[in-house]
């Protein structure tokens, strides 16, 4: 499925990235031959193959990796706040949510 | 004949013995990190004033603790691992001036052994590349040859080690990181198995995938380093309750019987001639050295760029949301309203490789492509690690080339993406696979650069990688030195030797 410009528009909002017109016009010709290169995988039949989540080794996926619930010490407020762009009043401050043109929907 | 340079155990044997002091050895690693950082840019941050201070109190009976192999010994650490004090810019302009508030584990543990950390070391960002020229604080240069790429993504641990600053140093793997620009700087280079060694305090990538790994002089000394860092670690569910054993123990070991698996098929077109040609002479040296040399098969190894790209930049889209200015890092300035925020942050933080590999990752776990990417690159997976078991029947060890060619010129492939990711051709199936992989040097080309190959063990097996790695290299040490290196043998006291 070749990948268009607006395709690639779509994916760097969901991505979060503000990419400009010149990056479009560079980035979109690369993901595309990236992508195609990986479709090769499509030569392989993996119907009865099971994914490889949930451990790469039988010792891996047998150690227990909870522990009790119970309170202990964490990093604190104040090394937490530390490298802080814009720290105020014990909280990260950021810019106000919506903007002017903004809605909860097209966040 | 040995390598050159001062190993982990003469430095250990003199610190230990008096002849020297863990003092000296700092202030010596320390102004070499300095002296070269013009030519390499191998370090990002050098901590003089910390690593004497360190080195001072080890000299004063200071507590350590474990392997006292490591007492006394300087290393550098990649600047994607978190070292309390010290900066991890992740070779990012989003992480500048970042210092996290913590250690990484598998620093308490070298620290705690009495190692020296003596800086952070230069990396492609984001642990994304293959060269080094993706740091957004300049490239690393090979001290073999400075118009060439050290390799990638560990490029300045590589170039520290290569060049003698320091002996040892951490790196991280995700597709090849540390092997591939071991082999390029003619050092070793050993990825564990995945769950081998913490994560905790390694900055993610893509988390099914990454490693701490370690670079050494020699196999023995990467062996010291990796027995310090690896076990259980609570603090990453991801590590194995594995016990781990002696690794230094077993290293001279006799090989004969033990079966090498060659899979000839990925020895064929793509290879540099004097890669090829320096890779059959190993072979060649292990049938010398009473090993069985056998023929096998990865027949979905060839699909593993494909898988990787889409499942490590599939984890990374994941595990770089998190950079957004809002708790650490770089924030743009004056943004308008909190979603320009992020997206201004991501774009003006961001360098190219990095935002390609998160669109792309994005892409393949968006809605509708889920399983026609993402969840078929799972199954390949599965396949090409069912590959390795079956090796693992026929053989005890997987040898290739580490990669198809030695070091390229800087530039030379950064206008295509996908030329470059292919210098993993060899290295990230055994990322994927979870195996343990140790690229080890074996001479030089014909222009005079390292060639590496690597042997890729059973899970767990690390002991017998390292006891083979070790047994070629003691018969072939590689003694020639690259032309940018730090002065000096360790001083002694009183004659020996």
């Amino acid at each position: 499925m070749p990948i268009t410009e607006d395709d690639i528009r779509k994916i760097a909002a969901l991505a979060h990235l503000e990419i400009s017109e010149d990056e479009l016009h560079t980035l979109a010709p690369q993901i595309a031959s990236i992508v195609s290169y990986v479709e090769q995988l499509n030569e392989l039949d993996t119907s009865r193959v099971e994914p490889a989540i949930g451990g790469l080794t039988p010792e891996g996926a047998r150690t227990a990796a909870a522990r009790e619930d119970e309170a202990r010490p964490s990093l604190g407020q104040a090394l937490a706040l530390e490298q802080a762009p814009d720290p105020a009043h014990g909280h990260f401050r950021v810019p106000k949510v919506l903007g002017g043109s903004e809605t909860k929907e097209n966040f | 004949m040995t390598v050159p340079g001062n190993t982990i155990e003469l430095i250990s044997a003199r610190v230990a013995g008096g002849e020297t002091t863990a003092r000296a050895v700092a202030e010596a690693a320390v102004s070499a990190a300095e002296n070269l950082n013009g030519a390499l840019n191998a370090f990002l941050q050098i901590d003089r004033e910390g690593a004497l201070r360190r080195a001072a109190e080890l000299d004063g009976g200071g507590r350590a603790e474990g392997v006292s192999l490591l007492r006394g010994v300087p290393v550098a650490v990649k600047d994607n691992i978190c070292v309390r004090g010290l900066q991890a810019t992740c070779g990012s302009r989003i992480l500048a001036g970042y210092h996290p508030p913590y250690d990484a584990t598998v620093i308490e543990r070298l620290s705690a052994a009495g190692a020296v950390v003596v800086g952070k070391t230069n990396c492609d960002e984001f642990a994304m590349g293959s060269s080094n020229e993706n740091s957004a604080f300049g490239p690393v240069r090979n001290p073999w040859d400075t118009e060439r790429v050290p390799g990638g993504s560990s490029g300045g641990s590589a170039a520290a080690v290569a060049a003698r600053v320091v002996p040892a140093a951490l790196g991280s793997e995700t597709g090849g990181s540390v092997r591939q620009p071991a082999a390029l700087c003619g050092i070793v280079g050993v990825k564990p198995t995945y769950g081998r060694v913490s994560r905790y305090g390694l900055v993610a990538f893509g988390s099914s995938l990454d490693q701490v790994s370690v670079f050494g002089l020699t196999v023995r000394d990467a062996a010291a380093v990796l027995q310090t860092i690896a076990g259980r670690d609570e603090r990453d569910a991801t590590t194995a309750d594995v016990p781990v054993p002696d690794y230094a123990a077993g290293l001279a070991g006799d090989i004969r019987g033990a079966r090498i698996g060659v899979p000839r098929a990925l020895l064929g077109e793509g290879v540099d001639a004097d890669v090829r040609l320096r890779v059959e002479e190993a072979i060649e040296a292990y049938r010398d050295l009473g090993a069985e040399v056998v023929d096998v098969e990865l027949p979905h190894a060839k699909y593993s760029i494909a898988v990787y790209y889409i499942l490590a930049t599939a984890e990374a889209s994941s595990n770089l949301a998190r950079y957004d200015g809002v708790r650490y890092g770089y924030r743009a300035e004056d943004p308008e309203d909190l979603r320009r925020m992020y997206r201004r942050t991501r774009e003006e933080g961001f360098g190219a490789e990095v935002k390609r590999r998160v669109m792309l990752g994005t892409y393949v776990l968006s809605s509708g492509y889920y399983d026609a990417y993402y969840l078929k690159a799972q199954q390949v997976r599965t396949l090409i690690r069912r590959d390795f078991l079956d090796a693992f029947e026929r053989c005890d060890a997987v040898l290739t080339p580490t990669t198809p060619t030695p070091a390229f010129r800087l530039g030379e492939k950064t206008g295509d993406p996908l030329s470059m990711y292919l210098s993993d051709i060899y290295t990230c199936m055994a990322n994927l696979a979870g195996v343990p992989g140790v690229s080890v040097p074996c001479g030089l080309s014909s222009a005079g650069l390292p060639v590496g190959f690597q042997l890729m063990g059973r899970h767990w097996g690390e002991s017998d990688i390292l006891r083979l790695a070790h047994a070629y290299e003691h018969t072939h040490p590689l003694t020639e030195r690259p032309r940018v290196m730090a002065g000096g043998q360790l001083e002694s006291t009183h004659d020996d030797d």
